[in-house]
């Protein structure tokens, strides 16, 4: 005895698939939504534009958003490089091996670790025994190390998925290993790794716990690498968590969402123009 | 025709090659003259695609490989130890048995291994893309969209695009490993039209499981069994009265 048809059960996981997909999106639009109604109406030029005053029960938020692209991009800019060029040791330089699975293990072993792990890291190592105090740049290396590890496996991922015989015809036209690599490899693996760092740039931006140890919580404009500063995240939690104002958490709430919303949506629209190109 | 008073393009001196240490190839001597085309046939595991992976140096990529003998391209040996590999593979330029033709314009394909030895001049790229294509006999199909991507032309243009992108780096040796494979008869006879122009100009060794190809592209041939060079010949000597028994079985299609 059949419970089902096979066509009625075909329609019955159809109807479930699509109302568990239904319930995702719904969930990312009612949190989104939510914020956005709340702070949305706050948002105006001037809270973009104004230094916060009376600890940010009132004035703007400018000097969180520079604290922010200064420790997000710095972080990138350092992660980026490092992970990159990791994954084309990993992937071009060595045969698998010990050394190759022990890299990887310890890159994952280094993504499971507490965001706030990475923090006391940071605030022992740069902040206090090399001295770059409560710093932008202290923040910025100390994210750089929590988003290395994506870097490196998205980048991995994506120099993998080149064909082999990309390389063979490279090799095969005259060109060393290293032309290889930065002519063909590369700009084939260029879109998958650019996803690898869009996330790190989101992930970045949104940490709180880790900059709060490292980069300080002065709601001031750093002015130079090693200023302390306020990144809009933690600006975020200090404003919620000490009741200083909810209307302005939820207005910088949702220049943080809109900003890694924009991100996500530029990043795909690059990647997309590139695919394009080389197809 | 072969000029065999001259010395050989290609010496093979007693090669042995080896896959982590198991010989596909046992003690090879084979002399390749200039602007000869040879064809290598033989059933498949004998041996014919790891010698030509031998003479542009490809099989170094292939973990466990090793070579002993010699092998002397104009009389250099070419696994000594100041060799540039990159040159020489610009050389021997080698078209594989599936066109891989990279993921750019086909304009871009063929300048790309110019480009990489230093050459920027547009009207010498241009130059170059022009009389290559016009080799492999693909310059009239494609010239007026030449800024393309590569991959819409079709598998038996793909691989002539393949054989023009290593024409432009002007090699003195073209290897061909099974190049009509997956073609149709067309595209093949394309390409067999293209060779014998370019034997003119460069020494052609032509890997074919397809012996009536054989038969049509080349001058002379080496039949390869299980790792052993069996024997060469003239083409039409092979096809018409070979010296041994075994050459005779495998083009009358008795095994392989």
């Amino acid at each position: 005895m059949r419970l089902l048809s096979p066509a009625q059960a075909q329609k019955v996981a159809v109807a479930t698939m699509w109302t568990l997909a239904a319930i995702t999106i719904g969930i990312l639009v009612f949190i989104i939504g939510y914020i956005l109604v709340l702070g949305l109406p706050y948002v105006t030029w001037s809270f973009l534009t104004e230094a916060p005053r009376q600890m940010g029960r009132s004035g703007g938020i400018l000097p969180m958003i520079v604290a922010t692209v200064a420790v997000a991009g710095l972080a990138v800019l350092i992660a980026g490089p490092v992970g990159v060029a990791t994954a084309v040791y990993l992937t071009e330089y060595t045969r698998e091996g010990r050394l190759t699975s022990f890299i990887r293990f310890g890159a994952d072993c280094l993504a499971g670790i507490p965001s706030i792990i990475f923090g006391l890291f940071g605030f022992v190592f740069f902040t206090i025994t090399l001295g770059m105090g409560l710093s932008v740049i202290s923040g910025a290396l100390t994210l750089a190390l929590m988003v290395l590890p994506t870097i490196i496996r998205t980048a991995e991922v994506a120099i993998r998925a080149v064909p082999y015989s990309y390389r063979e015809v490279s090799y095969g036209l005259g060109t060393t290993r290293w032309q290889m690599i930065t002519k063909v490899v590369l700009p084939s693996a260029l879109p998958g790794i650019c996803t690898g760092v869009v996330l790190s740039v989101g992930r970045s931006i949104s940490e709180t716990a880790a900059v709060m140890l490292t980069a300080g919580s002065a709601p001031r404009m750093p002015e130079s690498m090693f200023d302390s500063s306020r990144t809009l995240a933690l600006h975020f939690y200090i404003l919620s968590r000490e009741g200083i104002s909810m209307t302005n958490a939820y207005a910088t709430a949702s220049v943080l969402i809109i900003s890694i919303l924009s991100l996500n949506v530029i990043a795909y629209w690059i990647m997309n123009r590139f695919m394009r190109r080389v197809r | 025709m072969t000029d065999t008073t001259k010395q050989p393009k290609i010496q093979v001196r007693d090669v042995t090659i080896s896959y982590a240490g198991k010989a596909v190839l046992r003690n090879l001597s084979l002399d390749i003259h200039p602007n000869e085309r040879l064809a290598i046939i033989g059933p498949a595991n004998s041996g014919k695609t790891s010698l030509l992976r031998c003479l542009n140096r490809l099989n170094d990529l292939q973990y466990g490989f090793s070579v002993t003998g010699q092998i002397l391209l104009d009389g250099r040996d070419i696994y000594a130890p100041n060799v540039d590999v990159a040159a020489l593979r610009r050389r021997v330029g080698m078209v594989y048995a599936v066109p891989v033709p990279l993921p750019w314009s086909m304009y871009e394909n063929i300048v790309f291994g110019l480009r990489v030895t230093g050459i920027r001049d547009k009207a010498t790229l241009d130059e170059r893309v022009e009389t290559s294509l016009k080799s492999a006999v693909l310059w009239d199909e494609i010239k007026d969209r030449l800024h393309e991507p590569a991959h819409n032309l079709s598998g038996g243009q793909q691989q002539r695009l393949c054989l023009a992108r290593v024409l432009a780096l002007h090699p003195d040796v073209l290897i061909l490993d099974e190049p009509c494979s997956g073609l149709d008869p067309i595209s093949t006879g394309k390409i067999e039209d293209a060779l014998a122009e370019l034997a003119a100009r460069h020494t052609i060794i032509l890997v074919t499981n397809n012996t009536k190809q054989a038969s049509r592209a080349s001058d002379r041939i080496a039949f390869f069994l299980m790792g052993e060079l069996v024997e060469t010949g003239p083409t039409t000597q092979i096809f018409t009265k070979p010296n041994d028994p075994r050459t005779d079985d495998y083009i009358t299609g008795r095994f392989g």
